[in-house]
């Protein structure tokens, strides 16, 4: 058996595809897309009801732009290492790759910190819960959102450090380092466009 | 490695016949019939809701079940019908034909399909134990904030309407990214997009509106959920919250939402009709087009829905045009398909008559369609019976009949018996004449003032004569499904024989065995033309397929199925114990982990 059949495999992966393009990409490029809708709603209604709370705590009151964009340049920074991750195993350069994808998900640690923080000061500190008003309701589901994708992607980079670590991630392998990074950026460029709308144009 | 690999032998699923090789399959076409099966169970609960509905209508002041037990009644058949019985039927045609019509061995992930089964599976069972905890969801399929608030509904029907559709969405999302794929990228060599069957470019259009729209009912049952469990305001008026929200969030996704359950009807008569008029498909290029533009326009009309909430001229004035534009591509598809029987040596076999009925049908609720396009029309008949009677046109009529008209088409394919011709033509007409003795009076009762959505009315209002009509119609219409389940029954073993190619067909589904091997094509066609197997055997070539030793196919997995009752047990236990979710996370990490690390086959 062994190699012979094995090149008869159905299965789409590292095989012919119609368009040349791997298919495990094209899957992910495509939820990407519909990812793009569930965040569009989400933004689209913390925009429509920007301004309606008929009580306080007020955006301006609460939200602190020093301080999210110190977490956001950190968010940024998790684009550079998660692309030197992938640059490493592409030139199996095993070590690289832990280290990177190790400085990756701390930095995603060190976001997801700051937002724990964040949360926790607004609703101690400045009575903000997720029923006081209209916008304590649409910036926590929003931003909470984007911190769940921020903690699941941080959870994928530490299993394929583990995967690392036992020796079990090759050049061969770097299409699934390569697909956590697409994950890992458009989280990313999700925040950039919340930082923006939210935070910045108050 | 040598003795990993032996370990996962011995770890993992294997075995080709009993039931735990249907639980743990990832074959597509297994995973059709399994989808098939399912929902048409389903189609027979959503059935008997309507039969119920309609016993209740049949006389003024009727007393068989109260408006509380209609209310949930309504709710469940419309929902039951969209999302457990059209959808998955429509699904169960994607997995069983689209791989074999596009020359593949299986679709491009094939655990992530039987994960796409299993989840939709779980979520419709969920469904229906709303029934038996407490109260079905009773503010109809379309959920209007604030029919929904914890305040006017504070049962927990909604509470199980509002999380198995989440559950369901993450079936049907699974099942739209792993379609988009396959057929992108699962195409025998040479077949360029534009010798792809009609049908496979539906489901691909199809598939684009699914993971597009779904995302936005996703949000707008998060919000909803939010507002029940945890008091947040999202369509709470009292703290400046807009009713209006859901709305639109609701049809932006609805809207595509009727085209995910029409289009793949419109794929599966553009299969049929050339197939029996021994021509081509008129215009083929127009109808692909077609289908594309109605997809992509399907997206800009969604506040025709809602011209009743007074959106102002300039909205209403958009959201008309953009509807009327549709009847265009709607128009085209439908002169092609004559086009196409124009001239043809035209076998009237069941399916035949299935796609000709559907052509008639959909024509008739494509016109009351474009008569609540226009605004001051669609107030006169927004929430009466006219409106009814369009969506059962078109749904019924139009995706029912076509999902008949596959039936008939590729039974013979997937148990290698033919159907009996004289049941199903006695289906076909039991079925067309039950189906407008029920829904055609609706248009005269809704113009008359009969609001639907309500469980009963006044003598005298005019309204008896037609209800009593749509009654008979409907005990009829059920009955008339009753030919179909005897057919399918008797003919499972008992049909005639059918042979590779039973209706000199024209797509390469019809190239291999009946029923189809596992690994469906000894040798991966080469595609010259579009309707390949009717050029090779017009040009004398030798067509058909037969067996072949030592096709390698991926493996049965236990994974899908855990990952999926993972993923219903982390929701389902959001609104009664939140150790049910900790728990079902758990089964789905355990689920998702093992799946990755699992080679796809030994």
């Amino acid at each position: 058996m062994g190699s012979t059949v094995a090149t008869a495999v159905a299965h789409a992966e590292e095989h012919h595809t119609s368009t040349g393009l791997n298919s495990r990409k094209m899957v992910f490029w495509t939820f990407l897309g519909s990812e793009c809708m569930f965040f569009g709603s989400l933004i689209g209604t913390y925009l429509v009801y920007k301004g309606k709370s008929l009580n306080g705590p007020y955006p301006h009151e609460v939200l602190n732009i020093p301080f999210t964009s110190v977490s956001t340049f950190d968010l940024l920074m998790s684009s550079l290492t998660m692309v030197l991750a992938l640059a490493a195993i592409q030139r199996d350069d095993l070590k690289g790759t832990k280290l990177w994808l190790a400085a990756t998900a701390l930095l995603g640690m060190v976001f997801v910190g700051g937002q724990v923080y964040e949360f926790s000061h607004f609703f101690l500190h400045e009575h903000l819960a997720l029923q006081s008003n209209l916008f304590g309701s649409t910036f926590y589901v929003l931003t909470g959102f984007h911190g769940t994708h921020v903690t699941v992607g941080v959870i994928w980079l530490w299993s394929l450090f583990a995967l690392a670590a036992r020796g079990r991630l090759s050049s061969k392998d770097s299409l699934s380092v390569e697909i956590a990074g697409l994950y890992w950026h458009f989280v990313d460029v999700v925040w950039i466009a919340i930082f923006t709308l939210v935070y910045l144009i108050q | 490695m040598a003795t990993a690999t032996a370990e996962l032998h011995a770890a993992r699923a294997h075995g080709e016949s009993g039931l735990w090789s249907w639980v743990t399959t990832v074959d597509h076409k297994r995973i059709g019939i399994l989808y098939f099966v399912t929902a048409f169970i389903f189609f027979l609960a959503g059935g008997l809701e309507a039969v119920i509905i309609r016993l209740q209508l049949m006389r003024p002041e009727n007393t068989l079940v109260g408006a509380e037990a209609f209310n949930q009644l309504f709710t469940m058949h419309a929902t039951t019908m969209v999302f457990l019985a059209l959808m998955p039927l429509s699904a169960s045609f994607f997995n069983f034909v689209v791989p074999l019509q596009l020359g593949a061995r299986d679709v491009a992930f094939p655990r992530l399909n039987a994960f796409s089964y299993w989840v939709f599976l779980l979520g419709g069972i969920f469904l229906n134990l709303s029934f038996v905890f407490g109260g079905a969801p009773d503010a109809g399929w379309f959920g209007y904030a604030n029919l929904t608030a914890k305040q006017f509904n504070p049962g927990h029907g909604i509470d199980f309407w509002a999380i198995s559709l989440q559950i369901l969405g993450i079936a049907s999302l699974a099942a739209g990214f792993n379609f988009i794929v396959t057929i992108i990228n699962m195409r025998a060599p040479g077949m360029g997009f534009m010798r792809m069957p009609v049908f496979c470019w539906m489901t691909l259009v199809t598939s684009f509106l699914i993971v597009l729209a779904f995302p936005v009912i996703t949000v707008a049952l998060v919000f909803l959920m939010f507002d029940r469990l945890v008091g947040t305001h999202f369509y709470n008026v009292a703290a400046g919250g807009d009713v209006l929200l859901w709305q639109h969030l609701f049809w932006v996704f609805g809207h595509p939402e009727v085209y995910i359950l029409i289009l793949p009807a419109m794929g599966i008569v553009s299969e049929v009709l050339p197939s029996f008029s021994r021509k081509p498909l008129f215009g083929y290029p127009f109808v692909v087009y077609s289908g594309i533009f109605i997809g992509v326009l399907g997206f800009g009309v969604w506040s025709h829905h809602m011209f009743a909430v007074g959106l102002g001229p300039v909205a209403d004035s958009f959201f008309a045009v953009a509807t009327m534009l549709i009847a265009i591509p709607t128009g085209v598809k439908i002169f092609n398909w004559i086009g196409t029987l124009w001239g043809g040596s035209i076998r009237f076999t069941s399916a035949m008559l299935f796609a000709i009925g559907f052509i008639a049908m959909f024509i008739m609720g494509g016109l009351s369609g474009i008569m609540h396009a226009s605004p001051p029309t669609d107030l006169q008949q927004t929430d009466t019976y006219f409106v009814v009677a369009h969506i059962h046109y078109v749904l019924y009529g139009g995706t029912i009949m076509g999902i008949f008209a596959g039936i008939y088409y590729w039974f013979p394919k997937v148990t290698g018996r033919l159907l009996n011709e004289t049941l199903g033509k006695l289906h076909f007409w039991f079925n067309l004449i039950a189906f407008n003795l029920t829904f055609f009076p609706m248009h005269f009762v809704g113009l008359l003032g009969m609001p639907r959505r309500v469980y009963t009315y006044s003598p005298g209002m005019g309204f008896e004569g037609y209800n009593v009509a749509s009654t008979v119609g409907a005990l009829l219409l059920a009955a008339s499904v009753l030919f179909l389940i005897v057919n399918i029954l008797t003919s499972v073993r008992g049909g005639k024989v059918a042979g590779h190619d039973p209706w000199d067909a024209r797509t390469l589904e019809w190239s291999i065995p009946s029923p189809p091997p596992p690994y469906n094509f000894a040798r991966i066609p080469q595609v010259v033309h579009r309707d390949d197997l009717w050029e090779s055997k017009r040009a004398g070539k030798p067509a058909l397929q037969g067996e072949a030793a030592g096709v390698h196919m991926p493996s049965p997995s236990y994974w899908p199925p855990v990952a999926a009752l993972g993923v219903t047990l982390a929701l389902a236990g959001l609104f009664f114990n939140i150790w049910v979710t900790v728990a079902g996370v758990a089964i789905l990490f355990v689920g998702v982990y093992s799946w990755a690390l699992e080679p796809p086959s030994h």
